[in-house]
């Protein structure tokens, strides 16, 4: 019987390794796998690259591990909010790296690293620093700047409910990034608010199927 | 007399026409919202992933439910939840017919700065590229000069670009102006002020279109206007 449920989030994380490549779903607070970000700062693993819209916020999930110095590199739309301020200061010191990306182009290089694609071209950014460097290519008059494809050794994203599976389904704003990391990552661990029997979600209301997740795993309330 | 910033807010709502579908920036434009016509259904969208919905009050929280702004909004019927892949397929794709954004700078030829200040210790972008480059009519809801007295229409950006040539139209505390390929031209001014006054304030040239005229303010609506002697809107 396959049986995706683990029994926290600590042995959820249990593997995770120095170094390694990380996304985080979430958009402010919903869909923010908060529970499974505690326990990889509790595990202390460091040189992380992480993949996330934002950079925390206070002392909590990422922003815990901003402020312990697991972060070598964060790849991001917007970590420039007063919340951030255990990024804040580690940039400032040169402690991390920033790639800023558009918020659409985050989002659809994460799509593309889940969908097989290598990159695509979009007309964001064109004409604008985040551009430089980039190949700009002309289709039918319009400029367009190549983005490669992102990839991640892990992804940790939330949902409201999952069963033993991996079927998950969001509420409201949670969904955001989620369904597109869980796409995109070797490892996908799923932390959910309610953990259902198999059968009650109805097929139409599964938003990530079981296929694209390893491990569920209950938040603690 | 000049606007204040909710103001401006409502003379961009009145622009809105039925059925359109709408992204509201931060500053000034999160403040449309408040002043859209009951008699016209306008649809607000999130980049995090909503379309259709409105400020919640404070007794209606729900801690799964804030627009790009992090503030908390209620679903309104016929709402519709998704990723943030569908969310930027609706911007990028052209498929939102208006995003109202605010801006440090607009230049005549429409190019847009509103991400990043040159000094500015982190920076970071959101969506803001990639609503100024795929939304049909980009708008700019901001006040007519900085706080120091700057034009913040221009000829060229000084601050970094989020996109070039893609503002349509422009709200200020002074006027409405219009982006065309033949150049600005001024298509409304506030109650007292002249187009001369306007021009004045103004790092750019302006064609006074032959119909502009002084935009009416209602009755209804307290704090929209300012009177003079405090100058323009902080």
């Amino acid at each position: 019987m396959v049986n995706k449920i683990v029994a926290d989030c600590d042995a959820a994380v249990a593997d995770l390794k120095d170094g390694m490549t990380i996304m985080v779903g979430g958009f402010g607070d919903p869909g923010a796998p908060n529970q499974l970000l505690d326990a990889v700062r509790r595990r202390g693993i460091r040189d992380l690259v992480i993949i996330a819209n934002g950079a925390g916020s206070e002392d909590i999930g990422l922003g815990g591990m901003m402020k312990d110095g697991l972060v070598r590199k964060l790849i991001c739309s917007f970590p420039n909010y007063p919340q951030a301020w255990a990024f804040r200061e580690r940039y400032l010191k040169g402690e991390v790296e920033l790639e800023l990306v558009p918020q659409g182009t985050l989002a659809e290089r994460i799509r593309a690293g889940g969908a097989g694609l290598g990159g695509f071209y979009t007309p964001t950014a064109v004409g604008t620093d985040l551009a430089q460097g980039k190949e700009v290519r002309t289709i039918n008059g319009r400029q367009y700047v190549f983005e490669t494809a992102l990839y991640a050794d892990v992804a940790l994203i939330k949902a409201a409910k999952g069963d033993r599976l991996g079927n998950l389904r969001y509420r409201y704003a949670m969904r955001n990034f989620n369904p597109l990391m869980a796409s995109a990552a070797a490892l996908v661990i799923a932390e959910v608010d309610e953990v259902v029997p198999v059968g009650s979600l109805p097929p139409d209301d599964v938003h990530t199927p079981g296929i694209f997740v390893d491990r569920v795993v209950l938040y603690q309330a | 007399m000049s606007l204040t910033r909710e103001g401006i807010a409502y003379r961009v709502a009145q622009d809105l026409p039925e059925g359109a579908y709408v992204n509201l920036g931060i500053g000034i434009p999160s403040l449309v919202g408040r002043f859209l016509p009951a008699d016209k259904e306008i649809f607000l969208h999130s980049e995090n992933g909503l379309l259709g919905f409105r400020s919640a009050d404070h007794d209606e929280r729900d801690p799964h439910l804030v627009n790009a702004n992090k503030d908390p909004v209620v679903l309104l019927p016929g709402a519709a939840v998704f990723d943030h892949a569908w969310s930027f397929t609706m911007i990028r794709g052209g498929h939102l017919t208006h995003t109202v954004l605010g801006a440090l700078e607009v230049a005549a030829n429409g190019d847009l700065a509103n991400w990043r200040v040159s000094a500015q210790q982190v920076p970071g972008v959101g969506g803001a590229m990639d609503l100024a480059a795929g939304v049909r009519n980009v708008w700019v809801a901001m006040t007519h000069v900085t706080p120091q007295g700057r034009p913040k229409i221009v000829e060229r950006c000084h601050f970094p670009l989020t996109a070039p040539r893609c503002v349509k139209r422009i709200y200020t505390d002074l006027a409405v102006i219009d982006v065309t390929p033949e150049g600005l031209v001024l298509r409304e001014v506030c109650p007292g002020m002249t187009p001369q006054a306007v021009q004045e304030l103004t790092g750019a040239p302006l064609t006074v279109a032959s119909d502009c005229r002084t935009m009416t303010l209602p009755q209804e609506f307290e704090g929209l206007a300012l009177v003079a002697e405090g100058g323009p809107a902080a």
